[in-house]
């Protein structure tokens, strides 16, 4: 195994931070989101922050999957877990996530639910084929980085007949999200968010390249710079971004070429184009309903849908009112914004989605940043 | 005229526990004799009491008691057996005593094969003698299949603590240095490659060891100027750093550059996606002590096969917020916190 270490040097890492520091303009100032949780958490991670001027800010985006999955999907999950039949197979970060009424997966599992962590979908069709007495649900979750491989597992439990495995499926799309907040009031008419440009997203831009992002440079005139997920690349991305606004342009630009095409992997979405169409709407928290945004298996492949198999219907199910998960998702607000942060609401007991993945914006900054806060307040 | 009772020997080869091991008859017997004595044997256990008796060396003694429920229960580089001794010598060895006396209790499941039950055993045996640390009494119990995965194994130990020491976990001061013993995540890994589902291709072993000898040279080399030890088992280092912050009520602030982490630890953490800081490990230490004896202390730890690679990781500061802050190699800061929920079940 190769390590990472020569995009996460520290040597580099100063060279690139007195390059951006000499380059951005102390007149002006700049407000890049990062799409990603991936992202988020690299920056906290690393304490990127602490190596950029002060006038170069990152907003944190909704690109966590974990984050924006309504709490309704996660009542709908603890339902189909509690029918004696099904094994709820999951990933391990979606155990901890609220649902409503102060219940969890983990706690539906202490109750007795047969819900498994697992770490991939074929984890999931082992235990289908094992145990074929049981109905074994994945719990499927994720952008179009996560997609492909439901969509291989589901070709095969086709091929192999398996009837005991559906997919309750969650898959979302991270063009449709980034559209959406272009669009959002809060940032073309209210102002209450700016932002000067994106870093794009890594892993999946393997999957769907860097054209789908064109589209957002030039109809919202905002730069995006496509960036792998470690340190030293989210460094370079700042730096291509700061370019890009001290030249007046607006273009895709691709800093995570030792992995990224800009037609991205033609396979990978010839599978999920083969398994999966799309929905005319889906929930996100924090964005509410996004259309388009979100994936379903087509109708040859109904048989492998946990929601077409097992009759849950819609849950209509709301955040708790003090928490500012939606907000923070936008951009709009910071985690130290919301009166739930690190009060009521930490990793150990979430009240919010934010609070619980390690890329959520709130568990972020809690886990690796909080010690800031407090040098603010004294100084 | 005497008629000689026909007794069937243990089948280990290919034998299983079952209830009437654990029922207190002559099938109970059997299995303590030719598996636990055996493995284990020295004269107290050969007494055959339900105790043993030793005579008080005087001074202050420590006691502790640790249970070991690992799965896999074999592991690379060790098994639930030897980790059930030598993460009791530690313990004991953290109040920088020597440990004298150790127990074993079993409670093992209905259906164990009596060959992984030896060799479990012969493991504690082994380390136990390694050490110079006999275990000399013990409990052995039976449960019903379902009711516990294996085997588990509780150990307790006493030992003595050298005259004029006193560590413990409120004693750190601002202006400490903090001696890591060695590489972090080793133990952690080496469990998780080889979890069922999960197994991957990795030649990371256990770094499960006593470390009572080499507490010993540090004892020799600081005396009282050790402040606090700690093993950084579960939770891993972040976890040790966070609750001596707590028990001491001052901050730490560490260096990333300074963490001794083997570079195939480190690749499998970032596959795995964990943090190196919140891995276990089970053959490792952490001092914090006075500034002036840092140096001393760590010359002798690294003078010591299980020191090899000691290194000072940081230094206690004023904090009224206990945190424990990092300067990470890329130049930022960060805090290393407590872990949040369970990333490793059953690691120990």
């Amino acid at each position: 195994m190769k390590h990472a270490d020569e995009y996460r040097d520290g040597r580099l890492a100063r060279a690139l931070a007195a390059r951006i520091a000499h380059e951005a303009d102390p007149a002006a100032s700049y407000h890049f989101m990062e799409f990603c949780g991936g992202h988020t958490h690299a920056i906290s991670r690393y304490g990127i922050q602490d190596l950029l001027p002060g006038n170069v800010r990152m907003i944190h985006g909704p690109g966590c999957p974990v984050c924006v999955l309504p709490i309704g999907r996660i009542d709908a999950a603890i339902r189909l877990a509690e029918r004696p039949e099904v094994t709820l197979c999951t990933y391990g970060d979606l155990m901890r996530v609220p649902g409503s009424h102060g219940t969890s997966l983990l706690k539906a599992k202490a109750a007795g639910a047969d819900i498994r962590m697992v770490y991939s979908t074929t984890d999931a069709l082992r235990i289908a084929e094992a145990e074929p007495e049981r109905e074994v649900i994945f719990f499927a979750i994720g952008f179009e980085t996560t997609t492909p491989p439901t969509a291989l597992a589901i070709k095969i439990a086709a091929a192999k007949k398996l009837k005991n495995f559906t997919i309750f499926c969650n898959h979302v799309l991270t063009p449709s999200a980034i559209q959406n907040i272009l669009e959002s009031p809060d940032v073309r008419e209210l102002g209450r968010v700016r932002i000067d440009g994106f870093i794009g997203p890594a892993h999946v831009s393997t999957v769907i390249g860097s054209q789908p992002y064109a589209f957002f440079a030039e109809e919202f005139e905002k730069p995006v710079v496509i960036a792998g997920f470690e340190p030293l690349d989210v460094m370079q991305a700042i730096m291509m971004l700061v370019r890009q606004v001290n030249e007046g342009r607006c273009e895709v630009e691709n800093q995570y070429t030792r992995a990224v095409k800009p037609e991205g992997n033609e396979r990978a979405k010839a599978e999920v184009a083969e398994i999966f169409e799309l929905r005319k709407s889906f929930e996100w928290r924090g964005l509410g309903q996004v259309p388009y945004s979100g994936l379903r298996l087509k109708k040859a492949y109904a048989e492998f849908d946990a929601e077409r198999r097992f009759d849950i219907g819609h849950i209509e199910a709301h955040d708790n009112p003090a928490c500012e998960c939606g907000a923070i998702l936008r951009g709009v607000k910071k985690p130290t914004d919301c009166k739930l942060f690190g009060t009521v609401c930490t990793p150990d007991t979430p009240m919010g989605s934010c609070m619980v993945s390690s890329e959520g914006a709130c568990a972020a900054h809690w886990t690796y940043g909080r010690f800031r806060d407090h040098v603010r307040e004294a100084s | 005229m005497t008629v000689k009772t026909y007794k069937r020997k243990l089948d280990i080869k290919n034998g299983r526990v079952d209830l009437s091991h654990g029922s207190g008859g002559r099938a109970m017997m059997q299995l303590i004799a030719d598996i636990f004595h055996e493995a284990l044997d020295n004269a107290w256990l050969r007494r055959g009491n339900d105790q043993s008796a030793f005579d008080v060396i005087g001074g202050r003694m420590v006691m502790t008691t640790d249970g070991y429920v690992v799965s896999p229960i074999f592991f690379p580089g060790g098994d639930i057996g030897s980790l059930a001794v030598h993460g009791t010598i530690n313990d004991i060895a953290m109040a920088g005593a020597r440990p004298i006396y150790l127990s074993a209790g079993f409670i093992i499941e209905e259906g164990f094969a009596l060959a992984d039950l030896k060799r479990v055993a012969d493991s504690m045996g082994e380390a136990a003698r390694d050490a110079g640390v006999p275990i000399i009494t013990g409990d052995t119990k039976v449960v019903e299949r379902g009711k516990a995965d294996g085997v588990f194994i509780t150990t307790t130990g006493v030992g003595v603590v050298p005259d004029g020491l006193d560590l413990s976990s409120e004693k750190a001061r601002a202006g400490d240095k903090v001696i890591l013993s060695g590489t972090i995540g080793d133990h952690g890994v080496a469990v998780m490659s080889k979890r069922q589902n999960l197994t991957f291709e990795t030649d990371i072993v256990s770094d499960s060891a006593a470390l009572h000898q080499l507490v010993a040279v540090m004892v020799g080399a600081g005396g009282p100027s050790l402040r606090v030890m700690r093993d950084p088992t579960r939770g891993g280092l972040a976890a040790t750093l966070n609750e001596l912050a707590h028990q001491s009520h001052v901050g730490f602030r560490i260096s990333e550059e300074a963490l001794p982490i083997k570079p195939e630890v480190a690749a499998a953490c970032d596959l795995l996606g964990l943090d190196p800081l919140y891995v276990a490990n089970e053959g490792k230490l952490v001092a914090i002590v006075a500034p002036e004896a840092a140096g001393d202390i760590l010359a002798a730890m690294q003078a010591h096969p299980l020191g090899r690679d000691a290194a000072i990781i940081g230094e206690a500061i004023a904090d009224d917020h206990h945190f424990v802050q990092m300067t990470t190699s890329f130049g930022g800061g960060r805090i290393v916190d407590w872990l949040s929920g369970e990333q490793l079940p059953r690691i120990c």
